[in-house]
């Protein structure tokens, strides 16, 4: 399609045009799931379409079609052009150019093992062995394995001379374990919501000591079933990567969305308690937090080259010793706001017009082992996994849950806790940062389901963490 | 060669076709035969067609944000192999180009694909055959604002103010078939206006307009109106301390909760694995009030009644009548699993058009009866805090007031609830109102959304908030 879509923008009427773009994204994404032992889903869908965008009067309109002939492309941007030059007259704000940099550049998911090499055959016998070794009681009533694959090609040219590829592999990987006994059910997971989630080939499904963790999710699941209840009470609280990816992506990654506090989601996800003054001057958490954005990572979910307006991506301090310096904000967002940000309009696929996401958003790892966190707690609790997560609409007020719990007695941990769930507020929380774990500690996570925008759209975040502990958190257990 | 010689005759014959629109119904029959005429024997097909082609306009402070149109066709299907043993099920979806030629080459490496693929696949017990159930065609045509003509038509009166929202109008498109010779079709005009007015406080009103038919008058009239009761959330909003409180929930907050029921909750298979706070229901340990009826009603025809296999549900299905289960939803690979007759539910069993039955509230007593309490309008966030237990947390959001000897005092600030349904619909639900409203459904996830639901609002004892 490169040629086409390049042809289509050289024949495109320039009259009253300040600028023009067409992004094709063709992307596949195959699902296979199996639970206790049988198959339950082999999909694959593949989306293949161009989103036309125009910029005329300083108003930006986009046409998004899966026709794709120079004919298609071409009434695609004619009726952007009508729609921009309609809606000029009622623009939030003059853009220019500017928000629009021309890029030339190419972008590969380092892979070692493509993830075209996994046949279907051989995934599918992991996917049932998995399902079969977490069934290590009859108390397990149900067990689950899943791998989800995409690949996703981006072309992107402009009339200010970009021309640009982006071909990405990403792959994610998860299995659960349910255990019953009479009226209590507790389930157990390898990540959760598929936490594990990378860049990358098929070296990273299922990667590592995958026995080992299977078991341990099974053993888990039926430990939990004889497990106390999570107490009430105000105090230490330790969490693990595979929950630290949630307390990050609710309580800072979405607050510094410059397109919420400039207002743009307020009629859905909602806007945010950090306002334009901050950046400089709020103490956001603890000396410890720093917090970056970092589409460069290797193998991380969300990293990319460019972001969906060709803006090049880099690595950013956010948040330095607890300091709020930037945002997640576009240029669009930039220039609305006249705030410091970063490359992050995305969309999620070639119907949506991109915003301002997350893409990789990081805690940077301290000094402090394991152990010595764990040591220097005379009364606590750690908690692992999330397994439930809401927040308010200006992401402040939160409450999570977790999975599975360990309670924490003069430095060491005793007993296993169910249903342990937290609340606080999100700038306090993050100024009861008091350990930060140390790279041994880190987990690299993601998801493919943050949801945001209207039209609503649905997109890769990675995060990074290492494990942390938090002074004075209110914690509570289950329902009664 | 016949099949081949079959297959290439209907691409001639889409050549001749291809100035048909990508969603008119005559391209999907023909896109059917394309797909039905390369199965071979002991293949089976089940054929979806999701369509759209939308204009979306948001908004922030009554100006546009971002402007655009979407055309977008995904024709997806269930590929079924009947050999050696036993059934083998695989799902495919591709977009369709408009190009007929094209679009049948898609759809035959798909079929090819999914025919090379199903021998590496185990058996799949669950899958089941095309049926030729009874055939449904429903076209609904609108008068919906020219994309071109949209934001002067929206914006161009709101002069100062501070509206945020969603314009989602054009045509969708859902369509069925199989390979047992059943089509189901239905294809539908309408828009869809979500947004919120705001206050210089940043507290705000939500609103929604949707139909077939822009009226310019009605919109014009219901900003007016909304605007007017704005004033009222300028009054500095009361602080609430966690505790319990007596609450009224309004139709959108019932709407919020009820649509966590499709979460794991009202499914055959998730009570049966384990997930559903509906297996204490149905096992007698927890209960809800004799006022609460909830049922699955497509009487309204807002939402295609057919499921993934071309099953109808019934028109009206009672879920939980007089605070009892009546009914899980279930469909065929429950029906198989569990033994539980299927009632032609979704693959994902979830709620697709709730109704909950009116109790006897008047409207204007509302205020009355609530006496002291809060009355919250709208939820927020919400998520299983204990999915097993019925738990529920989030967030009240919008107008929300405090209300004192049935009197509303003011806003109040948004508060975290942590309850559990069987006390919401249960033990503390103390009426509903007389009138169950229409609530559409908004999502726009990778396509806008059909139906609703329709609810009234609940008056609740004790509501537990805690943050």
């Amino acid at each position: 399609m490169p040629e086409i879509i390049e042809k289509a923008l050289k024949d495109m009427p320039s009259s009253g045009l300040e600028w023009i773009g067409i992004r094709e994204v063709k992307e596949t994404n195959t699902v296979r799931y199996v639970r206790d032992g049988k198959p339950q889903m082999n999909d694959k869908t593949e989306s293949h379409g161009a989103m036309v965008e125009v910029l005329v009067e300083g108003q930006f309109a986009y046409s998004a079609t899966t026709e794709l002939s120079i004919a298609g492309l071409q009434r695609a941007a004619e009726k952007a052009v009508r729609l921009a030059k309609e809606a000029a007259r009622f623009k939030v704000f003059s853009f220019s150019t500017k928000e629009r940099p021309p890029v030339k550049a190419n972008y590969q998911t380092p892979s070692l093992k493509p993830i075209n090499d996994l046949s279907t055959k051989d995934l599918t016998d992991l996917l049932l062995k998995i399902s079969d070794k977490l069934k290590i009681s009859p108390k397990i009533i149900r067990t689950t394995a899943i791998a989800h694959t995409a690949e996703t090609e981006v072309h992107f040219v402009s009339s200010n001379g970009s021309n640009a590829h982006q071909s990405f592999s990403f792959i994610s990987g998860d299995f659960e374990a349910t255990a019953q006994e009479g009226s209590l059910v507790q389930k157990r997971s390898d990540g959760g919501g598929r936490g594990r989630s990378h860049q990358g080939g098929s070296e990273f499904l299922f990667s590592g000591n995958i026995w080992d963790r299977v078991q341990r999710v099974a053993e888990e699941s039926l430990e939990l079933l004889s497990a106390e209840s999570c107490p009430t009470e105000s105090t230490n609280l330790i969490l693990k990567p595979d929950q630290m990816m949630l307390q990050i992506h609710e309580s800072v990654g979405h607050p510094l969305e410059l397109d919420r506090i400039l207002g743009d989601e307020r009629n859905y996800a909602g806007w945010s308690f950090v306002k334009a003054e901050d950046f400089g001057n709020l103490q956001y958490g603890s000396k410890l937090m720093n917090i970056t954005f970092d589409p460069t990572n290797r193998n991380q979910f969300a990293s990319y080259a460019f972001d969906d307006i060709g803006n090049s991506a880099k690595k950013e301090f956010l948040i330095k010793d607890g300091l709020l310096l930037r945002g997640l904000g576009s240029l669009e967002s930039q220039v609305r706001s006249k705030l410091s940000g970063v490359a992050n309009q995305r969309a999620s696929l070639w119907n949506r017009p991109p915003i301002d996401r997350m893409a990789n958003l990081n805690l940077e790892p301290g000094l402090s082992t394991f152990e010595e966190i764990i040591s220097s707690v005379d009364r606590g609790v750690l908690m692992e996994t999330n397994r439930s997560w809401s927040i308010d609409d200006f992401r402040n007020k939160f409450q999570f849950g977790c999975e599975y719990a360990k309670l924490i007695e003069n430095g060491k941990i005793t007993k296993t806790l169910r249903n342990p769930n937290y609340r606080g507020l999100s700038v306090p929380f993050w100024k009861n940062l008091r350990t930060i774990g140390n790279r041994d500690t880190l987990g690299t996570f993601g998801t493919p389901f943050c949801g945001k925008g209207e039209p609503n759209q649905i997109i890769r975040v990675g995060h990074a963490s290492p494990t942390c502990l938090f002074a004075n958190v209110e914690i509570f257990g289950g329902a009664n | 060669m016949p099949r081949l010689l079959a297959c290439s005759q209907t691409l001639k014959f889409l050549v001749v076709q291809i100035k048909m629109a990508i969603l008119d119904r005559e391209y999907f029959d023909e896109l059917k035969n394309v797909a039905l005429n390369s199965l071979k024997s002991h293949e089976y097909l089940f054929l979806s067609l999701d369509g759209e082609s939308s204009q979306f306009m948001r908004v922030n402070a009554g100006k546009v944000r971002q402007t655009g149109l979407v055309d977008d066709a995904q024709l997806s299907f269930a590929f079924v192999s009947d050999q050696n043993g036993g059934l083998r099920k695989i799902s495919r979806t591709i977009s369709l180009s408009g190009d007929a030629i094209t679009d049948a080459s898609r759809i035959q490496k798909s079929i090819d694909e999914a025919r090379s693929e199903s021998r590496y696949l185990p058996v799949d017990p669950f899958a089941v055959l095309p049926k030729n159930y009874p055939a449904s065609i429903t076209e609904k045509k609108g008068n919906l604002l020219s994309p071109f003509e949209t934001a002067n038509s929206l914006l161009s009166s709101l002069q100062n103010i501070d509206l945020v929202g969603l314009y989602a109008s054009g045509t969708l498109v859902r369509a069925f078939a199989n390979s047992a010779g059943l089509t189901h079709w239905f294809k539908t005009d309408s828009f869809l206006f979500d947004y919120s007015l705001f206050t210089k406080e940043q507290r705000a009103l939500k609103g929604v307009l949707g139909g077939q038919t822009w009226n310019e008058q009605d919109y014009q009239n219901k900003i007016k109106e909304e605007g007017e009761r704005l004033s009222f959330l300028e009054n500095k909003p009361k602080k609430l301390t966690a505790g319990e409180y007596r609450v009224y929930l309004a139709p959108h907050a019932v709407a919020d909760l009820i649509s966590m029921l499709s979460w794991g909750g009202v499914s055959e298979a998730a009570i049966q694995q384990g997930d559903s706070p509906f297996r204490k229901i149905r096992s007698g340990e927890k209960k809800f009030s004799p006022l609460f009826n909830l049922t699955e009603n497509f009487s309204e025809g807002t939402i295609p009644r057919w499921n993934e296999e071309g099953a109808l549900a019934p028109e009206v299905l009672e879920i939980v009548s007089e605070g009892l289960l009546k009914n899980s939803l279930v469909n065929s690979r429950s029906e198989k699993e569990y033994k539980v007759k299927s009632n032609a539910a979704n693959g994902g069993e979830g709620l697709r058009s709730p109704f909950v039955s009116p109790g006897k509230i008047l409207e204007s007593e509302i205020s009355k009866e609530l006496g002291t309490g809060v009355y919250i309008s709208n939820l927020h966030y919400l998520n299983w805090s204990d999915q097993p237990q019925g738990r529920i947390t989030g967030m009240t959001r919008y107008a929300c007031f405090w209300v004192e000897n049935g009197q509303l005092q003011g806003p109040i600030e948004n508060m975290r609830f942590d309850e559990t349904i069987f006390r919401l619909f249960g033990s503390e639900l103390l009426g509903l109102t007389t009138k169950a409203f229409w609530i559409p459904e908004v999502g726009t996830y990778g396509m806008r959304s059909l139906g609703g639901s329709s609810l009234p609002g609940i008056l609740v004892s004790r509501m537990k908030f805690t943050l």
